[in-house]
């Protein structure tokens, strides 16, 4: 056999394979997504129509947002399971200042322009707070957004009293009721935003340091990286992301319940990482998180679809997170560390 | 069992006889053999990716070889899937630890055997055990240590030892001096020629050409994943030794600074250092002028990485100023320090120097992304262009300027370090270990661009424990237990600098 063997090319690098292969892993859902709608267009031809395409893209449109706050947090090697409070309490209190007590406000009536802009500024602080806990005070990312979660969790039902709040200014549902081109606004928002995200992550120099302190942050430290305050400040901009996306699921949903935005960090995970983002830091795309929400709001649509009860949803649905990712594993080719 | 050669007393501890292997397209080894006999130490030497790590990974039952086979004391290697007949036969001590650092020596020492078959732990006898094993090999280790706390050199002798009482007496060292001080070091030659004495076989991976004239009795030189040489140590020369690593005459031709003009009188004074005290040194000062390169040395506890690791601003000084052209540096500031106009080659490049899996284009432009486009824009083209001029400069071989880091061999790694380091253009350029762990023709290659850039102009200030590295300078600064102790001028002698930085007198 040794014959056969050509000159050794231990010197010699592997020839050059990589910038396709890129855009295939980050394409790696695109058939998973294309069964899903072929089964779902065999249950149901409707499941395929405009009209239900519409209505998927609007319900991704609030968790993608969370999801690519949680990925910018991921690829900086972090993690923050707030997010999902922050999903609920952010549009709360904003709307909260602004809607008269009686339908369960604080009663001081705001204009709704500020209760708006409370929104975001609530996801800011709560992503300060988490910055400073893990980033500054170097406690433990898991258990200190753990804890945030469910602290936030109980400052929006103690302050709601558990009520769903009804009732809301015309402007906190826009998002999600105004269209273009056919589009709700709340979808051309996270097409914005992914877009910016994206390019960022890719031609800017912050997006660049995001890579180098997920893929070793000594390294990243030693190239002249300001590893702590861009660490920080990505908590800040996923919990402004994470504030946004739960006004836009508000007015896809129509009102705010005590529990908005519950048990959804495991899809915003499941999402992210069935798209290639790994939790370990340093990897991940925007593209892929995005195939990952579409294929998870494809199977919850699916799930209607087929008229599953709603009591089995839950059970079926994670157990699609499950295979979903097997197959995301052995299509990216790469344990998900 | 076949005929032994002539003059060999013993049939040999372990053979491999034609061994290959490849991975995908890349042959990792060809045709290789490899005769180590009782009682010998082995050295093993070669340059980065000759193949070193895929023969040890053969000989010690982590892969399977495609062609050829291995025999241990003349019997054909257990099959992979028998890790503990493997166990029984080799052993390698890798340069990193094998042992679970919260765990104690002891249970290191019994891992997965704790209960020596019985059902449950009996924690009285498995310290007994781990003494008695211990002290029998006269390693002189608490054995209620967690094993994450003993000193490198200690791990080694408890890795070693727990290698041992499997029942292997044959050891593979993988680069066991490179963490290692020379006391330490000299500790370690000493228990291989005890461990020798008692029946222990070694195949020693070394860097550093002297050990190998230390301690082994034979070597064989690896290249290019072939077998280049066998042959007693008392046979080869040194010169002939590089040559066969390198497979061109002329050996390590590092350029003395002895031996190139001396710095101009009136060279601008670029760096200075005044009364700098830190963790681990105290009141250092030195000035660094334009094409001037100084040397640190010092044993590892000398304090000599803190030094050069705080004027780059890795670690904040607790006194001192450091001023570039005349302007102090804000201290422990990294981004001040490379506006400033200050390069660096961090200590370790796998734990600050690389992000291993991005891509050299990432590595090598990582600390000039603000300065590639206006607004911080820094696009993958020019990354890559920047990048791939860097391939060419520092001479990398890789395929392209995409390729991950992980994929090069240690030395072109070490020169990505050095090209980001060099890519902003410094005026200053601190350089710590900045060939370790690489081998004999990078360093060369490394070393040459260090030459370069003093020509150009640029101060260097370089911290090794490799003289090699250090004959470039102008000249070098001793460190012992925190402060400066001695200077040497170009054209020291070994002797003098060594008895310096272990600070013995020379009678």
């Amino acid at each position: 056999m040794t014959d056969v063997m050509t000159s050794p090319t231990t010197q010699l690098p592997a020839p050059p394979r990589r910038r396709k292969a890129v855009w295939l892993r980050e394409l790696a859902l695109l058939p998973a997504l294309v069964v899903v709608f072929v089964i779902g267009g065999l249950v149901d031809d409707t499941f395929v129509g405009w009209s239900n395409i519409v209505s998927i893209l609007t319900a991704s449109a609030a968790l993608s947002l969370v999801v690519l706050g949680e990925s910018l947090v991921l690829i900086t090697g972090k993690f923050d399971l707030s997010l999902e409070s922050t999903m609920g309490l952010a549009p709360a209190l904003g709307a909260m200042v602004v809607i008269p007590a009686a339908s369960a406000g604080f009663g001081v009536e705001l204009p709704a322009a500020i209760g708006l802009l409370i929104i975001p500024l609530c996801g800011a602080l709560v992503g300060f707070v988490n910055g400073f806990l893990i980033v500054k005070l170097k406690l433990n990312a898991f258990i200190v957004t753990l804890a945030m979660l469910t602290v936030l969790r109980g400052v929006q039902v103690g302050s709601t009293k558990g009520k769903t709040l009804f009732n809301l200014p015309d402007s906190f549902t826009d998002l999600a009721t105004t269209t273009f081109a056919g589009l709700p606004m709340s979808v051309w928002l996270a097409a914005v935003l992914f877009a910016i995200a994206g390019w960022v992550l890719r031609y800017h120099r912050v997006g660049r340091a995001l890579y180098a302190i997920g893929g070793n942050r000594e390294a990243a430290r030693a190239a002249g990286v300001r590893v702590d305050r861009i660490a920080w400040a990505v908590f800040v901009v996923a919990g402004i992301l994470a504030a946004i996306g739960g006004l836009a699921y508000t007015g896809y949903v129509g009102a705010l319940g005590a529990n908005q935005g519950s048990g959804m960090i495991l899809q915003v995970f499941a999402a992210a990482v069935i798209g290639g983002v790994s939790l370990d830091g340093g990897k991940g795309t925007l593209v892929g998180a995005l195939t990952g929400v579409l294929l998870l709001s494809s199977v919850s649509s699916l799930l209607n679809y087929a008229h599953v009860t709603a009591e089995w949803q839950g059970a079926i649905y994670g157990a699609i997170i499950l295979v979903a990712l097997i197959i995301a594993r052995y299509a990216g080719g790469k344990p998900q560390t | 069992m076949t005929a032994l050669p002539a003059g060999e007393s013993a049939v040999p501890v372990v053979s491999a006889v034609g061994v290959g292997k490849r991975y995908g397209p890349t042959v990792a080894l060809h045709d290789v053999s490899l005769t180590v006999h009782p009682g010998e130490s082995h050295a093993l030497v070669g340059r980065n990716g000759a193949g070193k790590s895929t023969l040890v990974s053969i000989l010690t039952g982590l892969s399977a070889t495609d062609t050829g086979h291995v025999e241990f004391g003349g019997e054909p290697a257990p099959p992979l899937s028998k890790q503990d007949d493997w166990k029984a036969r080799v052993a390698c001590v890798y340069q990193h630890a094998m042992v679970v650092p919260q765990l104690t020596v002891a249970e290191n020492l019994f891992l997965n055997r704790q209960a020596g078959g019985g059902f449950s732990i009996g924690w009285k006898s498995l310290r007994r055990k781990a003494r008695e094993l211990l002290d029998s090999w006269d390693v002189h280790v608490d054995v209620d240590t967690p094993a994450g706390e003993l000193s490198v050199e200690d791990r080694q002798f408890v890795e070693i030892a727990r290698a041992l009482s499997y029942g292997a007496r044959f050891i593979v060292l993988d680069e066991p001096t490179a963490q290692l001080d020379s006391q330490a070091i000299e500790r370690l030659f000493e228990r291989m020629r005890q461990m020798q004495a008692g029946g222990v076989t070694f195949l020693f991976i070394s860097h550093h050409l002297h050990e190998v004239y230390e301690v082994c009795q034979a070597v064989t030189v690896l290249r290019d994943a072939k077998h280049v040489l066998t042959a007693p140590v008392s046979e080869v020369g040194k010169a002939q030794l590089v040559d066969a690593m390198t497979g061109e005459p002329g050996g390590l031709s590092v350029r003395d600074a002895a031996s190139r003009e001396s710095l101009e009188a009136d060279a601008a004074e670029i760096l200075s250092v005044d009364g700098l005290s830190g963790d681990g040194f105290r009141d250092v000062s030195f000035r660094l002028r334009r094409g001037e390169v100084v040397g640190l040395a010092g044993s590892n506890a000398s304090g000599k990485h803190q030094v050069a690791e705080t004027v780059y601003g890795l670690r904040p000084p607790s006194a001192g100023t450091i001023r570039v052209d005349g302007k102090p540096l804000r201290p422990g500031d990294i981004p001040a320090a490379i506006r400033a106009g200050i390069g660096c080659v961090p200590r370790d490049r796998h734990h600050e120097g690389l992000v291993l899996e991005h891509s050299i284009a990432d590595n090598a432009t990582l600390s000039i992304l603000d300065r590639i486009g206006r607004g911080g824009i820094a696009s993958p083209s020019a990354r890559r262009a920047k990048a791939t001029q860097a391939l060419a400069d520092y001479d990398i071989v890789a395929a392209s300027a995409e390729q991950p880091v992980s994929d090069l061999s240690g030395g072109n790694q070490q020169k990505v370090v050095l090209a980001r380091a060099l890519i902003g253009d410094p005026r200053v350029v601190v350089l710590i270990n900045p060939t370790a762990g690489v081998d004999v023709k990078s360093k060369e290659a490394l070393l040459a661009v260090v030459d370069r850039v003093r020509a150009e102009g640029k101060a260097v200030l370089i911290v090794s424990d490799e003289l090699d590295d250090l004959r470039l300078s102008d000249r070098v600064l001793v460190l012992r237990a925190g402060a400066v102790v001695a200077e040497h001028q170009a054209g020291w002698s070994d002797g003098d600098l060594v008895a310096d930085i272990e600070g013995v007198e020379l009678s």
